[in-house]
């Protein structure tokens, strides 16, 4: 089975992240693979052992995001693709799936396209349905489960309202979330082997593909407003003192 | 200016946000509401009672399921064939997949998670969180219709007239389905954060109550399990006293103690409740982006030194096995439950 992870490069959840002059800055904080998207990864290889095949990482992005790419590998995927294109910086999420459907096409096709349900910078979580459409394959969304069966897959989806039982013919897009396992560690030898691995990067022209217009533009970045948040610590004799004063000040907050 | 609102439901289980979109819509002029289904009268009524000018009714057994292709196709044809300015969603799993492929279809974009939306000529601009709301972004769209699904308590509920009548107009379905939905478990008892006006959340501290004795036989981790599981039930109490949810930190969700679908935070579900009890709960930055945006957040927690504090408005240093029951039963007797 040939399977395609798509990854995205994110600074690193524990980063400061703050607007300046307009621009998204974190400061010297290290950018990672978007941690959705090692669950990406992990159904990925999942499936692989399961069903044999590769696993390919992809990813749109600056030269940078090798680095994303290589935690793949290290990981255990056998190749990875990086799409970088000095006409792609303004990338709305619909431009992102036209791209990405082309470098799938590119690749070869897959029988399965697997995402993480979002990414943490812009967090839209649109890109894996867009992705679907644009291939005209079936959208499985937010999977907890996967289950290949021949020609086909079924998914338990993680919805609101409780799990839903799905199926589709592959080739397929699946979105990933965290009920699929908890990604791997990078082992000693897959370290080794992603940090001697040439990444492939492909332009638009190489995938043929021509920079989509963006739709969706940014206008103005702001801060959120600072919350001036005075504590007030409630203090008492008892636990019952403590509950009994607490209860008063959520009540008096009109809140319930 | 004419809006499309989607209405969102699971079985006719309206999500209470579709409301606030249909207030916002009539905010801007006239507002058309859609639903999607088999037997979805009563929520076509509904609409109609929330302040729909029209209601759409696409009753279908190819939608008798949610799918994500048939049901953007049907929006698709609906959007192409009557061009509205703006089309309205709420925030859930399902709208964004249909509002994505849809966009793709009439070549527009999508505003996802909305908290504010201000007409801009022929356009909108919109507001909305982006880095886990470490950021707010401002977006403009430039295709036409504009597609926005709005954050849950962001816009207010307009007012149910009941038995107010109108014009309910059926529609065809479009599209072909990709994939068949087998059936549904309710594993996982339905939780919506989204929602919530009052949610009472537990982080690793609740398998922190050296005074219980787990049944015997119990390994080490069955034994933390069985503990947190004790404490989630004081979490529970206050929660359904409350009329709240149950949510959840990263850490209890990790400890196996809840399911994931009750995770707030980073990686779990975005919140922004009136009031916000975080108990046991420290206070990683992952959680704080997930709920400060809570009118009031109380916290209660061991470690004097805990991060949470800095967010909470009331915070308790103490043993959140002794505050909360107290807690829950001083509540009892202020709302004369």
């Amino acid at each position: 089975m040939k399977i395609i992870a798509c990854i995205k490069q994110v600074p690193d959840s524990e980063a400061k992240v703050k607007a300046e002059g307009g621009q998204v800055s974190w400061g010297d904080a290290p950018l990672v693979i978007n941690p959705f998207d090692e669950y990406a990864v992990e159904g990925a290889l999942q499936q692989k052992e399961i069903s044999g095949g590769t696993v390919t990482a992809l990813c749109v992005g600056p030269e940078s995001a090798k680095e994303a790419l290589k935690h793949a590998l290290a990981m255990g995927a056998d190749e990875a693709v990086l799409v970088s294109d000095a006409t792609l910086n303004d990338l709305d999420t619909v431009g992102a799936a036209k791209v990405l459907a082309a470098a799938i096409q590119k690749i070869g096709g897959a029988d399965m396209v697997v995402f993480g349900r979002q990414t943490l910078d812009n967090g839209a979580g649109l890109t894996p349905a867009q992705t679907a459409r644009v291939l005209g394959w079936p959208m499985l969304g937010l999977a907890g489960q996967i289950k290949v069966d021949g020609g086909s897959v079924q998914v338990e989806r993680v919805l609101e309202e409780g799990r839903q039982s799905m199926k589709a013919n592959l080739p397929a897009v699946l979105s990933v979330v965290q009920s699929i396992g908890e990604p791997r560690y990078p082992s000693f030898m897959g370290i080794r082997k992603a940090s001697k691995a040439t990444i492939p990067v492909w332009s638009l022209s190489d995938i043929g593909a021509s920079a989509p217009a963006p739709i969706v533009t940014r206008t103005e970045l702001m801060n959120p407003p600072a919350q001036e948040t005075a504590t007030e610590m409630i203090t008492g004799e008892t636990p019952a003192e403590i509950a009994e004063k607490l209860a008063d000040k959520i009540i008096a907050e009109k809140v319930l | 200016m004419k809006t499309f609102v989607y209405i969102d439901h699971f079985k006719g289980e309206v999500q209470p946000a579709s409301w606030e979109a249909l207030g916002l819509a009539k905010s801007f002029g006239a507002a058309i509401a859609l639903v999607f289904g088999t037997g979805v009268d009563a929520v076509a009524k509904a609409a109609l009672e929330y302040g729909a000018d029209e209601v759409l009714v696409a009753d279908d057994a190819s939608l008798a399921d949610y799918r994500a292709e048939t049901y953007a196709s049907t929006l698709t044809s609906l959007a192409s064939s009557q061009s509205p300015n703006l089309i309205l969603f709420p925030t859930t799993a399902r709208t964004r997949e249909m509002a994505a492929m849809s966009a793709v279809d009439l070549n527009t974009g999508v505003l996802t998670d909305v908290s504010a939306l201000e007409v801009n000529g022929e356009s909108f601009i919109s507001t909305r969180p982006i880095y886990e709301g470490k950021l707010i972004e401002k977006t403009v769209c430039s295709g036409k219709p504009v597609m926005a699904t709005i954050r849950g308590r962001a816009f207010p509920k307009p007012n149910r007239e009941e038995g107010k009548s109108g014009t309910i107009t059926k529609v065809a379905a479009a599209g072909e389905a990709k994939s068949t939905v087998e059936g549904y478990s309710a594993s996982e008892s339905a939780v919506n954060l989204g929602d919530a006006g009052v949610i009472v959340s537990g982080g690793r501290g609740v398998s922190n109550n050296p005074s219980l004795t787990p049944p015997a036989g119990m390994d080490e981790k069955q034994a933390e399990i069985w503990r947190a599981q004790q404490g989630f039930a004081l979490v529970t109490e206050l929660a359904q006293l409350l009329g709240g949810a149950v949510g959840a930190s990263r850490a209890a969700v990790d400890g196996g103690y809840i399911t994931y679908a009750h995770q707030v935070g980073q990686t779990g579900k975005v919140v922004a409740p009136d009031l916000y009890i975080a108990c046991g709960i420290s206070g990683a930055i992952q959680h704080l982006v997930g709920m400060r945006n809570a009118k009031v957040i109380v916290a209660i927690n061991k470690d004097a030194d805990a991060p949470i504090f800095k967010q909470a408005r009331y915070g308790v240093v103490g043993d959140l096995f002794q505050i909360l029951p107290a807690l829950t039963e001083a509540m009892k007797k202020k709302l004369g439950k």
